[in-house]
């Protein structure tokens, strides 16, 4: 493909054969300062929402409120910091988050990981069935399990639990299938060695294939935790109040129950996204090398 | 990342070993079930029983109160004859076809702008990544706020310009489709220019030296060399984009809950209201199936193209 384009694009035009050289200098160097402007300039709109948010939840409430608004804080203040534990039940809330994100992550890992190395391991008949339901399940949107879900685990009394915002969550078709990919792409001789030398097929995953995956399971065990601590929907449908839910879902609740109070959600927001910040700028490098790879999730 | 993104990404098969020995093959697939009990009982009691419900309750007048009853075709026919239907379907279809495109040329241009070495890229990257990992859902209210007519910092910038709705950004049924768009895309074009500058990485540099002695300029290099070769990039961004918008709900419920006049209601923000405001929970399901639809089909063609990348690269 790349050397048609080349012959085409040679034989079509021809531009410039040569240009002076000292000004091509200064045109580059004006260049890159131009890039450096413009892309600090945009890296400062993106993060508007989130220096705002910083911001805002240091302000008293006397100047969130006068217009015309700045972004600087005139005078700072940590109230909202204090007030936001009593007003929303926010440790309650934050409990849950790390408890539902948290378990769901290892669990998931655990799960994802055993079915992974059936798949990529062990040979045995049905694989390839198993395989297309894991790709089948990839194929389709999770809202559609919404309702059944929900009335299954009424059901059972499981709504407004944590067991039940968990249970569903404890294995992930996406998961699977990252591990698989990885796991195919791991040497064989070691564990072939152990193999021989009668280790069990337990041993072999716990013991060799498991510590060889370190990255592959940091990268995935950061989507599960990040996917599961920001989703909304999810807990929105399955708690009625704000003090059985996850931290997104409970400030959504709160701020649509009362008169909207931004001090106090800016700076509710602001605790709630830290973890996940923290997190991701402790292992961007990884995170991101392991998103654009995979580019599924 | 290098050694991953060479990797064949679609095995169905693995490799196929001799072991004459049948007790030992039989042993090993005992074992392997044993590894998938677990995924095996979630997945399906959590995930295809629940989709099968979906389609069953689906041809049922089920409301949680009432016992489902089978009512046929009928929910889908009330679908095609109702208003809110497809206000949500056409106002989906707008989102999606508006959000995609304008979100895969951003991250195009953005990734081609921090391939360039300069002071300050390693904060633009990242900058432009973070809105793509913080909870949509909470940095919604954030954007809600700077919206306020009243106190909202954008909102006050955009009436120094002379913009100003008559009723505030998110209440003014021209402007609350937009701005809910707006986060859309701020939201995921990070993600997206990390694929795209993965794929710009892998392009050998000797290709653009050939083009420039050739005589190629800037606009050739990119048009001739740069695209072509980021085509599958383009396509699986692109899909992603459409799959992921036809989903969208976060923001929508935190800044707008559909309105005004129901203008920002999407198809899951639809079956949210249908199913679990009204409890119409066979009516909700119809309407899920019509997403089941469309994103299935869109999966397809990302399936297609994984697979096709295998022979590409």
């Amino acid at each position: 493909m790349a050397a048609t384009t080349l012959t085409r694009s040679a034989s079509t035009e021809r531009v410039n054969p040569g240009r002076a050289n000292p000004r091509r200098m200064t045109t580059r160097r004006a260049t890159t300062w131009l890039l450096a402007i413009t892309s600090i300039a945009i890296g400062l709109l993106m993060l508007l929402p989130i220096i705002w948010m910083v911001f805002t939840a240091f302000k008293p409430e006397s100047d969130i409120v006068s217009a015309p608004p700045t972004l600087w804080p005139r005078e700072l203040t940590l109230e909202h910091f204090v007030e936001v534990w009593d007003r929303i039940p926010f440790a309650r809330l934050y409990v849950n988050t790390i408890v539902f994100a948290g378990s769901v992550t290892i669990i998931s890992l655990l799960f994802d990981s055993m079915a992974a190395y059936a798949l990529a391991r062990l040979p045995f008949k049905g694989r390839a069935v198993v395989m297309v339901l894991i790709l089948l399940l990839l194929m389709l949107p999770f809202q559609v399990t919404l309702i059944p879900l929900y009335d299954m685990l009424n059901g059972l009394g499981l709504t407004n639990t944590l067991p039940g915002l968990i249970i569903p969550r404890m294995t992930n078709a996406f998961g699977i299938f990252f591990l698989t990919q990885f796991f195919l792409s791991l040497p064989k001789d070691l564990e072939e060695a152990a193999r021989v030398d009668g280790a069990s097929e337990w041993r072999i995953y716990w013991g060799i294939i498991m510590p060889l995956s370190r990255p592959a399971l940091l990268t995935l065990g950061l989507f599960h935790f990040q996917y599961n601590w920001n989703d909304l929907l999810w807990p929105l449908v399955m708690s009625s109040s704000v003090e059985t839910s996850t931290l997104p879902a409970g400030l959504a609740l709160f701020m649509g129950q009362h008169v909207v109070e931004y001090g106090l959600l800016m700076a509710g927001s602001l605790l709630a996204m830290l973890p996940v910040i923290l997190f991701f700028l402790l292992i961007q490098r990884s995170f991101v090398a392991g998103i654009a790879t995979t580019g599924l999730k | 990342m290098t050694t991953t993104a060479e990797r064949p990404t679609v095995q169905l098969q693995p490799p196929k070993r001799r072991r004459p020995a049948l007790r030992v093959s039989h042993r090993r697939s005992l074992t392997a079930w044993l590894f998938l009990t677990p995924t095996l009982l979630i997945l399906i009691a959590f995930t295809v029983y629940p989709m099968v419900q979906a389609l069953y309750l689906s041809f049922t007048d089920y409301n949680l109160i009432r016992a489902a009853e089978w009512v046929g075709l009928d929910n889908y026919t009330e679908l095609l004859s109702d208003g809110a239907f497809w206000n949500a379907f056409g106002n989906t279809v707008l989102y999606a076809l508006v959000v995609t495109p304008v979100t895969v040329v951003l991250a195009l241009a953005f990734a081609l702008m921090l391939n360039q070495a300069f002071l300050g890229r390693a904060f633009a990257r990242t900058a432009i990544f973070l809105p793509f990992i913080v909870s949509l859902g909470i940095i919604a209210i954030a954007w809600a706020f700077l919206l306020d007519p009243n106190i909202g910092l954008i909102s006050h910038w955009l009436s120094l310009v002379g913009i100003v709705p008559e009723q505030g950004w998110l209440s003014d049924p021209r402007y609350a489709m937009v701005a809910v768009m707006i986060v859309g895309v701020w939201k995921n074009v990070g993600f997206y220019m990390v694929i795209y500058l993965a794929g710009l990485q892998s392009i050998p540099v000797d290709m653009y030296e050939a083009a420039r002695l050739d005589g190629a300029g800037v606009w050739q290099r990119f048009r001739n060399v740069t695209l072509p070769l980021l085509s599958n990039q383009t396509l699986l961004v692109s899909v992603l984009a459409l799959i992921a918008t036809l989903q969208a709900f976060d923001q929508i419920y935190v800044m707008t809950r559909g309105g005004p006049f129901f203008r920002t209601e999407t198809l899951v923000m639809l079956v949210y209201r249908e199913g679990f405001q009204e409890l119409r929970f066979g009516y909700a399901s119809a309407i899920s199936f019509v997403l089941v639809v469309f994103v299935f089909i869109l999966s397809m063609v990302q399936f297609g193209y994984l697979r096709r990348k295998r022979v590409t690269y």
